[in-house]
């Protein structure tokens, strides 16, 4: 059984379920529409929690909220569902396959086998669509990926039940009810100012200020920790800007062409000029990841390397602190 | 970025035939996407993670030689791990997993214990109990 649907790549994967979903059910939206209403773009430094051994920093919103955002904001309603029992995990995506509805997942990365080793670990927020069964297979689409793929029911039980920080538990959802027009022009308003809280919060771990910080404590990490630990948290940090899903420069690309979009949508042309500057401040966020890349490449780097990048750093700040007030004017 | 200017560097997604999207600008200033093979100063970052993943492991497998840790740490850091999401995959809290690490302890574990673990790590108890047996 294979339910027509059809696979589109997109950058990320939370975005690609939604939009992909939604191009399904007859509407036309746009990654990058997903992530600006769904207020997607974030930077959160946690030197605390630790990710495969170095600080966990995020430049997206929480796993799971940009869809219950963007659901929110453009007035569609999503069924969702987790489980204990694995069993019943499979009865309920069965149903829905039967039920002609193609459905989002949210899994573990570590067992998905049609992944390169390289990138799978234990990271339990990614998500994908399943839209069909053939025997034992299910048929699913990773907007990841360039093309559709399988995994056998034994494997996609796994991935369902990955365990360690945030589990999936066989998490399951879709759409269910939409509004006869979407309104995007609200949603948008709505997404790109809780953008501009965000980014511009009061909090030293989060946003403008969360950047400034993690630029202060790069400046000690050569002498705090040493020159292996200090590249290696530096590479996460490239990492997480730059691994699959942000579409380039830690989502300020996909943001920029948010905007763009929404200038047209708006008729307010200041967010194409807007759009033009986030993608020069997203130039620079690869400006950093080339030059850190130098101080891990060499590993015996002296620590002005380390202060040339949070230096870099400090700019994008300080830029990303003038764009985001602007920003909040021009709507 | 420029779409002319997105990176088509060698990377490991190459070995499994898979490019990435990315948004970039084209000619006339409007955004569009487009597939890239991978980046260096990503890639080097993804290849130092590993290395530093397999330093880990080598490290473990010497311990356990030396008989100063057990092979759960082993094959923990082999899967990647961390404590707690070792402890999270058995079901065992994190203070009873570590102390599995004392070889002295690990030695008096049951079998239902030791199964436990070997579930997770998809081998036999016969494999666990002797690294010589694991590949």
């Amino acid at each position: 059984m294979q339910i027509n649907f059809t696979h589109h790549q997109s950058a990320h994967c939370e975005n690609g379920v939604v939009s992909n979903l939604m191009k399904h059910h007859g509407f036309n939206v746009s990654e990058p529409m997903v992530f600006g209403i769904g207020s997607g773009l974030l930077f959160c430094y946690i030197p605390f929690l630790k990710v495969n051994h170095a600080p966990a920093i995020t430049y997206r919103a929480m796993p799971g909220f940009i869809f219950k955002r963007f659901a929110k904001r453009v007035g569609i309603k999503i069924e969702r569902e987790k489980f204990k029992d694995p069993k019943k995990a499979k009865a309920r995506l069965d149903e829905n396959l039967i039920n002609n509805n193609p459905v989002g997942l949210q899994v573990g990365v570590y067992n998905l086998t049609y992944f390169p080793d390289e990138y799978r670990f234990h990271f339990n927020a990614h998500n994908l669509v399943v839209y069909g069964k053939e025997k034992d297979t299910y048929l699913i689409s990773d907007p990841v990926m360039e093309t559709v793929t399988t995994l056998t029911a034994k494997e996609l039980e796994k991935v369902r039940f990955a365990k360690g920080a945030l589990p999936p538990k066989g998490h399951i959802y879709y759409p269910t009810n939409f509004p006869k027009e979407l309104n995007l022009e609200k949603a948008i308003l709505k997404g790109i100012k809780h953008t501009c809280r965000d980014m511009l919060a009061p909090m030293p771990i989060i946003g403008v200020k969360g950047i400034r910080f993690t630029a202060k404590q790069i400046r000690k990490w050569p002498k705090k920790l040493g020159t292996k630990k200090a590249n290696h948290y530096l590479g996460q940090i490239v990492r997480m800007q730059e691994e699959i899903g942000t579409g380039g420069g830690g989502f300020r690309y996909i943001f920029a062409a948010f905007l763009q979009e929404s200038s047209k949508i708006l008729n307010n042309p200041k967010l194409t000029e807007l759009a033009k500057e986030m993608t020069k401040i997203g130039d620079l966020w690869r400006d950093f990841a080339v030059d850190a890349s130098r101080i891990y490449k060499n590993r015996g780097a002296k620590t002005d390397g380390y202060n040339e990048v949070a230096t870099q750093l400090e700019a994008i700040a300080d830029k990303e602190e003038v764009f985001f007030k602007a920003l909040k004017k021009a709507i | 970025m420029k779409k002319s200017e997105v990176p088509q560097d060698k990377s490991n997604l190459e070995s499994a035939n898979f490019r990435e999207l990315c948004y970039a600008v084209d000619e006339n200033g409007e955004y569009t996407t487009a597939h890239t093979t991978g980046w260096d100063p990503k890639t080097i970052a993804l290849d130092n993670a590993i290395e530093d993943i397999n330093q880990r492991v080598a490290d473990a497998k010497k311990r356990v030689k030396n008989n100063i840790t057990s092979p759960i740490e082993y094959y923990m850091e082999l899967h990647k791990m961390d404590l707690p999401i070792l402890a999270s995959y058995v079901g065992i809290w994190q203070w009873r997993v570590k102390r599995h690490f004392k070889p002295k302890v690990f030695h008096k574990l049951s079998n239902k214990t030791l199964q436990k673990y070997a579930e997770v790590f998809e081998i036999t108890i016969d494999q666990l109990k002797n690294l010589d047996h694991a590949n």
